[in-house]
């Protein structure tokens, strides 16, 4: 079995106290059915941690009302954080500018607007698309809508049998006509590390912006856009310990000026006659109607609670996690690991000879393991890897070593059910 | 050790029927046929049937799915097999009533072993599983082709078409 080599500074690594992590989560005490939760479906959405909870309440209870309007004493203060939390984001993925940082309801969002905003404006008939077989359905449906819509083409990067994307591939597909990228950052189902970085060279080597959807790996390492030198970046809040309803669309100012609006409506204007209306500036221009301000602030004080532990000690804890667990789940006979990339997040796909996923998934439910069984919106995934759907273990720095065990164990209850 | 939802779901007689489908397989001639999906989890049921007037005198199902669905499907088979059509539509209502909780065990039914699948009531997510068997037999004993558990909110009342 090959294991993940640490793709870390070894020096910036540093030991946290996991139990002391796991007081922060709340719901990490719950009980189902009477066994402790295992909560590994991370992927889809982690966990909260106290200080965000009590961030969000603070915000309601003594900072509400509604931003960039009025001149009163909360208006003040809620415009105040609001912002603030921008500037918080802007610091983690390392953006220039804090203009450069759009709230959007979640990684869905943003690619719609980059598409809208973007894709509809620059890009037209004959003109290609390049994706990659391993992005989520967020990241295909939009660009098949547009090139629906202006008759362009989609070309897609292949993979090969353990997940990883076909980087000479890639390079085959541009052509004169090649006009956008669009790449995952780390594939949610299967957990591969793209080699992002280099991709985004290559397309800028030819004039063709990139972006980045970023779900996927803002939660598990250090991001830094600029050193990416992506064009855009998306990522959710409650996959970041943050809310729901809320995302990040970084963009390079730039391009989000010479951008089209994607909503329209108050705060991204400066005048409005019936004759002419006035675009705001970034980032405000994309920002239409009332944004959700107390999720906006809940994601800053999220992005402070993981800073404070350190990214790189967060990657450094999920590697010894993804390590042992797939050491522990090759010992389970009949278990085939799906997504073997040399490099990748602790993302564990698998499938259970003679059991179906859904069987697994309501199975380990009654040990109290939370795991997702499915397409993981990645059909064309399925479809490469000639999986129906598989069982998806996605783990997050709270987990432990003995939630693997009984994780593990759950799985050989399975296997005996079913022998 | 597993609780008693999931023991009450995962039975001896379900693990057998999931493991040794009965009536697995095609027909050589079938007068209804029909192919049921469950879009959520990409499961899907064929299921062909012959009918001798009104009696049910051959079926057979294939298809990709889990336990649940396939060990419904076998079970499902080997009871309406031999039925006329308005007793399969009696099971087809009495199931559904069964896997969302709305039939009292203790009332006269014709469900038979079938109540083994009663559990699948406190397994919301599930009970779809249970059910696309007998909503593919129903499309295929009214003639619709194709059938899915999302053609609408209520699978086993949908207005069934090419979903």
């Amino acid at each position: 079995m090959k294991l993940v080599e640490s793709v870390l500074e070894p020096q910036f690594a540093s030991i946290f106290d996991i139990e002391h992590v796991r007081a922060d989560f709340p719901i990490l005490k719950l009980q189902v059915d009477g066994k402790p939760l295992v909560y590994l479906d991370n992927a889809a959405s982690s966990q909260m941690p106290q200080p965000v909870i009590d961030r969000l309440v603070r915000y309601q209870t003594t900072q509400h009302a509604n931003i960039n309007r009025g001149v009163h004493y909360l208006s003040e203060t809620a415009t105040a954080e609001y912002e603030e939390s921008r500037r918080k984001l802007q610091r983690f993925i390392n953006a220039r500018e804090d203009r450069e940082v759009i709230f959007t309801s979640g990684t869905t969002d943003a690619i719609n607007l980059v598409m809208h905003g973007y894709g509809r404006k620059f890009i037209g008939a004959g003109d290609e698309i390049i994706l990659t077989t391993l992005e989520h359905h967020s990241n295909i449906v939009p660009w098949q809508m547009l090139a629906e819509e202006k008759g362009a083409r989609i070309r897609v990067v292949p993979i090969n049998d353990a997940g990883e994307l076909l980087v000479d591939e890639y390079e085959k597909l541009f052509n004169e006509r090649t006009k956008f990228v669009g790449v995952m950052h780390v594939s949610n189902a299967l957990g591969t590390i793209n080699p992002i970085k280099s991709m985004i060279a290559f397309a800028h080597a030819r004039g063709v912006p990139v972006l980045i959807d970023g779900a996927q790996a803002v939660p598990h390492m250090r991001v830094d856009v600029q050193d990416l030198d992506c064009d855009f970046y998306t990522f959710s809040g409650h996959k970041l310990c943050g809310p729901t309803g809320i995302g990040v669309l970084y963009g390079k100012a730039n391009l989000l000026e010479r951008m089209q609006p994607f909503k329209g409506g108050g705060d991204m204007i400066l005048s409005v006659t019936f004759e002419k209306t006035t675009y705001n500036t970034i980032p405000h221009k994309f920002e239409a109607g009332t944004p959700p301000i107390a999720a906006a602030i809940g994601l800053g004080a999220a992005v402070d609670y993981l800073l404070a532990i350190g990214m790189d000690a967060i990657a450094a804890q999920e590697l010894e996690l993804l390590n042992y667990a797939t050491e522990q789940i090759s010992r389970v006979p009949g278990v085939r690991i799906i997504g073997t990339a040399a490099i990748k997040t602790a993302v564990l796909s698998f499938e259970v000879k003679g059991v179906h996923p859904h069987d697994i998934g309501t199975l380990l439910n009654q040990e109290g393991v939370a795991v997702r069984t499915g397409h993981h919106c990645v059909q064309p995934v399925m479809l490469r890897l000639k999986v129906p759907a598989t069982t998806r273990a996605s783990f997050a720095f709270y987990n432990t070593m003995a939630e693997v065990d009984i994780f593990i164990a759950g799985l050989r209850t399975v296997q005996k059910i079913f022998t | 050790m597993m609780n008693t939802k999931s023991k009450s779901l995962y039975q001896e007689v379900i693990l057998d029927h999931n493991k040794k489908p009965r009536n697995y397989g095609t027909l050589d001639k079938a007068s209804h046929h029909a192919v049921g999906h469950n879009p959520l989890c990409g499961d899907h049921l064929d299921i062909a049937l012959n009918l001798d007037g009104e009696r049910i005198d051959s079926i057979a199902f294939h298809g990709e799915s889990c336990a649940i669905c396939k060990a419904s499907a076998s079970m499902m088979t080997a009871v309406v097999k031999g039925k006329t059509r308005t007793d399969a539509e009696t099971l087809i209502q009495e199931f559904r009533d069964m896997a969302i909780g709305q039939l009292n065990l203790d009332s006269h039914h014709h469900l038979g072993r079938l109540t083994v699948f009663a559990g699948v009531r406190d397994l919301p997510t599930r009970v779809k599983c249970a059910i696309l068997p007998w909503h593919t037999l129903q499309a295929a004993l009214n003639s619709v082709t194709t059938t899915s558990t999302e053609a609408e909110e209520d699978p086993m009342h949908a207005a069934i078409g090419d979903a």
